[in-house]
């Protein structure tokens, strides 16, 4: 689970870019409290080979689910 | 989500943006300066007496149509969000010098892509300052550059800004006498407050629905290979340009371009300042108004960051003219580029547990 609550474009991205490029896993979780973070992370997560999924967790959060194609 | 719609939204709000630039400029506005965050909030300082230039005292009204529009779209849209806290006073700074290189190169990167529309060829030297800018600026930021977190606020923090914003709407239309407005000169040239502000309110609600940003669009590129952010920054240029060529105000060359000057070096450095300022804020000045807009205090900060490094810039003879720079804004312009350099060198390699 990667939290990027409070962190502003593109760092949430480059997190989870990062984690992909290091452990490339099938899976991973990001919380973020923000929708321009929750698009840009679904942006990456197409050009990377996931498919993308975000729900809102409460009036703040939004959870997003990337899952390897 | 549709990823293919968003880039065809941002090409249509792209390109009723630089429609609307063009328009701003056949009713009233100076020449190639439809909308520009930096000489508008310039214009405003001075409006307040914050300086006393008297060539740019005029409060804008599309600066407060920017901020009230991204904050109204926000509100219907539920994401206006009181968020503030990271690292305020670094930000202030930033933003300081951010305004210190843009009037050096006589305008922020909206006007910079305006300027190339109306066939500027000085802003084609800004243009590959501001993307060394924003290449060095990713350099920090791939390498951890972080301002910290953000944090939840209270409404009257997020609310603060668009309101000061509407007291700046009523000072402009009460026109009381301790507001200054300019006789002669770029001030004096606007557009009526009802069209001026109507353009702020669309332009701030299109920036807030397609998130678009220039400096994003060239961050994106150089981090991601991602267009989306560009394409709204082309589609300006290419409507703009139409534009311009319609209506007789395209004029190509590098001599007596409105509201620029020839000197190609600080040209380069002014944007280069600008494009790694606004790089390390997380948005050009457009962008920082609509997240200001959308409750965002850092985002309120940095325009005040804006507002004071403009009144230094007139104050102290650091803005260039038509004429060229001027000595003390060549020692700003390298002054703000060690210091930047300086804040995001520390915001990236320092202790790692101070930047978790």
């Amino acid at each position: 689970m990667i939290d990027a609550r409070g962190l502003s474009c593109p760092q949430p991205v480059l997190l989870i870019k990062s984690a992909v490029e290091k452990t490339h896993e099938s899976q991973y979780t990001l919380l973020t409290d923000n929708m321009p973070c929750v698009e840009n992370v679904c942006r990456f997560a197409k050009s990377a080979g996931y498919e993308a999924e975000y729900k809102k967790q409460n009036e703040e959060e939004f959870l997003v689910t990337l899952t390897r194609k | 989500m549709n990823f293919k719609a968003e880039r065809i939204h941002i090409a249509i709000a792209g390109g009723i943006i630089g429609i609307i630039s063009v328009a701003l400029v056949l009713l009233g506005n100076p020449a190639n300066m439809g909308f520009c965050l930096a000489c508008f909030i310039r214009d405003t300082a001075g409006g307040l007496g914050l300086h006393r230039a008297e060539a740019v005292q005029y409060i804008r009204p599309e600066v407060i149509g920017l901020v009230l529009g991204a904050m109204i779209l926000s509100m219907a849209r539920g994401e206006f969000a009181p968020r503030g806290g990271s690292a305020p006073v670094t930000r202030f700074f930033i933003a300081f010098f951010v305004m210190v290189g843009a009037l050096m190169f006589l305008g922020c990167p909206f006007r910079m892509v305006l300027r190339l529309a109306g066939g500027d060829l000085n802003a084609v030297v800004g243009l590959i300052g501001f993307v060394v800018g924003i290449a060095a600026g990713v350099f920090f930021l791939k390498n951890g550059y972080s301002l910290k977190r953000t944090y939840k606020q209270t409404m009257v923090e997020g609310l603060s800004l668009p309101i000061v914003q509407l007291v700046l709407l009523i000072l402009l239309v009460s026109a009381p006498a301790f507001i200054f407005f300019t006789a002669e000169g770029p001030g004096a040239k606007h557009a009526a407050v009802i069209y001026s502000l109507g353009a702020g309110l669309i332009v701030g609600a299109l920036a807030q629905y397609t998130r678009l940003c220039m400096v994003g669009g060239f961050r994106d590129i150089i981090l991601f290979r991602e267009p989306k952010l560009l394409i709204g920054f082309c589609m300006i240029f290419l409507t703009a340009l139409i534009g311009n060529l319609i209506f007789g105000k395209f004029h190509l060359g590098f001599a007596d371009q409105p509201v620029a000057h020839t000197d190609s070096l600080w040209n380069f450095l002014g944007m280069v300042l600008a494009g790694l300022g606004c790089t390390m804020l997380g948005g050009c000045p457009l962008r920082q108004m609509v997240m200001a807009g959308e409750g965002n205090a850092d985002s309120a900060v940095s325009y005040l960051g804006l507002l004071v490094g403009a009144a230094f810039c007139h104050n102290f003879g650091l803005a260039a003219s038509g004429k060229g720079p001027t000595p003390n804004g060549k020692i700003a312009v390298i002054i703000g580029l060690v210091v930047l350099v300086c804040i995001a060198f520390m915001n990236t390699f320092g202790k790692k547990e101070e930047r978790s």
